[in-house]
């Protein structure tokens, strides 16, 4: 097992080339977010801008309604995440611990809809909202988000693994279901809950195509349907579009690549209980 | 109701000491239970059983959402099956399925197996090729758009330095769905490997030790331990990216928009179109129905295959 100590791993020739190729495009989006029209036009293309332009957010900002598409999307991830964790772990406590008529229907019920996906859910959950007169309102963008089979499946497995002695003790002292379910439980659930929240935020913030039937009105917009048809519009103003891909992108990006561990504990668990 | 649900094992009697009648007590542990799970309950359950139910008798109506509804029974089903648009676009969901699928699968495999030795500069790699995991289909698409441009974009960029002829990528009819898979690989490649690491992490070493010991070569311990191993976890990869491909659309919808010449319209991006632009709610919910019932039975199928092969995952 010397080849560990080789300045150079044949593996090297696999994964320098491949990892450029995941990362140079995202590099490439944030430097050209900083070019001038003229430069992205330029040919042979250049990758790197001769001087910092922030025309293409000024323009971004000033052109378009970014900004509050920015936070209209940062008001429905934060609703999603926020109701994720208290609707979800409310509900996988339920399951995992307390007894009641028609659990059992419920839950299979709940499992149910997992399969179920969104384009047969679509076009009754629009006529359903223009009913109740919320299409067209960031609730029709939120409203879906507030709970989620997944999150109820997490939250109930994270339960079930955890020792019920703890409750029972606090019970017994005539501590009351609620209370130790704030007070007791909660804080063991920690690790689920970020993995929840992580998990909620990434759907909810990338969502594409409910926003875009749900919503017409362009002051309304999240980031993700205001930048794709901004583009449809203009398709030649890539420097505000790059500049919009990096608002988009960037607020996910920075948070894995502080909590990379967490992100890639999140993605695992997705993978081997999802 | 007695609840039977075999997957529960812990759920444990009420410690409460009682204060009143048994009845009073069952009462109110009903209340608690439901208080605890039926704001979730009441959501996931009424936003998908209900539209799922009520979206099969729109399936079997013509509605434009205005005007009253017809009731054609299995008319737009039978229509469905000859409608030269929706058998272009399942075509061409059934090409990206199978380049996404294997490949995803493949990928995935040899990437992870790479970032599972002890080099140098592996937290680097790691992070390179998980990022674009987090970066939005929307955001993926228009910088797609970017890099594909056959003017100045930088793919015509590297062929040219390279020598090799431009090409027309997302523009051309021929080619843009299969540029769509690179796309779609780039995008969801890091969510393959992180599990195919996570499970590579979970090998037991004594495992591959033993082959060592006896004298197995490194392809051979790959091929008949570790591959072996992978098989569950390749099964639900599998499954999961199938679903993936055949429900593609804010990649479409973000690049091509179904073109050039509805080379690259997917089913649910006819869907949207159907539905949401020329108002066939009815035609588009049936559509609906029949790609939700062909990607279970396709994921289905991926399930018993790989429990013939000895997988127990499911």
């Amino acid at each position: 097992m010397t080849r560990w100590k080789l300045p150079f791993s044949p593996w090297h020739l696999l994964l320098m080339p491949l990892a450029l190729i995941f990362v140079l495009p995202l590099v490439q989006m944030v430097l050209t977010s900083f070019m001038s029209s003229a430069e992205i036009n330029q040919f042979p293309p250049k990758l790197i801008p001769t001087s910092l332009h922030i025309e293409g957010y000024r323009h971004l900002f000033s052109e378009t309604k970014a900004l509050r598409w920015l936070l209209n999307s940062v008001i429905v991830s934060g609703i999603a995440v926020i109701s994720h964790l208290v609707l979800c772990s409310m509900a996988g406590y339920g399951f995992a611990r307390l007894k009641f008529a028609g659990r059992g229907l419920a839950f299979v019920l709940i499992l149910a809809t997992v399969m179920i996906p969104i384009q047969l859910l679509m076009i009754p959950t629009y006529l359903m909202f223009a009913r109740i007169g919320i299409v067209d309102t960031l609730a029709a963008a939120f409203v879906p988000w507030l709970a989620s089979a997944f999150g109820i499946f997490l939250m109930r497995q994270f339960f079930l693994g955890l020792p019920v002695e703890l409750e029972e003790a606090a019970l017994i002292d005539g501590c009351g279901r609620w209370r130790t379910f704030r007070s007791i439980v909660l804080p063991l659930a920690k690790p689920a809950l970020t993995t929840l929240a992580i998990i909620t935020l990434l759907w909810s913030w990338n969502d594409l195509l409910w926003p875009l039937v749900a919503i017409s009105d362009d002051s309304r917009f999240t980031l993700q349907i205001g930048l794709a048809n901004f583009q449809g519009m203009r398709r030649t103003e890539w420097s505000q579009l790059m500049a919009g891909n990096v608002v988009a992108t960037m607020p996910l990006i920075l948070a894995f690549l502080f909590a990379q561990k967490k992100f890639i504990a999140t993605m695992t668990f997705t993978g081997i209980k999802g | 109701m007695a609840v039977t649900f075999a997957a529960t094992p812990r759920a444990h009697p009420s410690t409460v000491p009682a204060k009143r009648g048994p009845r009073g007590r069952a009462l109110r542990r009903g209340l608690t239970g439901w208080a605890f799970a039926g704001p979730a309950t009441v959501i996931v359950v009424g936003l998908s059983i209900f539209p799922a139910v009520w979206a099969f008798f729109i399936s079997r109506a013509k509605w434009n959402g205005i005007a009253p509804a017809t009731m054609v029974g299995w008319g737009n089903y039978q229509k469905l099956l000859q409608d030269p648009d929706m058998i272009a676009a399942t075509r061409h969901t059934l090409i990206l399925t199978a380049i996404f699928v294997p490949g995803s699968i493949v990928l995935g495999i040899l990437i992870a197996v790479a970032l599972n030795q002890k080099i140098k500069l592996i937290g680097f790699y790691r992070t390179c090729i998980f990022v674009p995991y987090v970066a939005s289909a929307a955001a993926t698409g228009i910088l797609a758009n970017f890099v594909f441009n056959p003017q100045f974009g930088a793919a015509n960029d590297i062929l040219r330095t390279l020598g090799l002829p431009q090409s027309q990528f997302l523009e051309n009819q021929h080619l843009a769905i299969y540029i769509i898979c690179l796309i779609l690989l780039w995008g969801e490649v890091g969510f393959t490997t992180v599990i195919y690491l996570a499970a590579l992490q979970d090998i037991p070493r004594e495992l591959v030790e033993a082959a060592v010991v006896d004298g197995a070569s490194k392809w051979k311990v790959f091929r008949h331990v570790t591959l072996p191993e992978l098989r569950p976890v390749t099964v639900f990869v599998a499954v999961w990216q199938t679903i993936t491909a055949m429900q593609l659309f804010d990649l479409i919808y973000t690049t091509t928009r179904g073109g050039p010449l509805n080379s690259t319209q997917t089913v649910v991006y006819y869907i949207y179109e159907l539905a949401f632009q020329t108002q066939r709610l009815g035609y588009g919910a049936a559509a609906a129905y029949l790609l939700f019932i062909v990607t279970m039975v396709l994921s289905l199928g991926v399930i018993l295959y790989g429990r013939r092969r000895g997988s127990e995952v499911f």
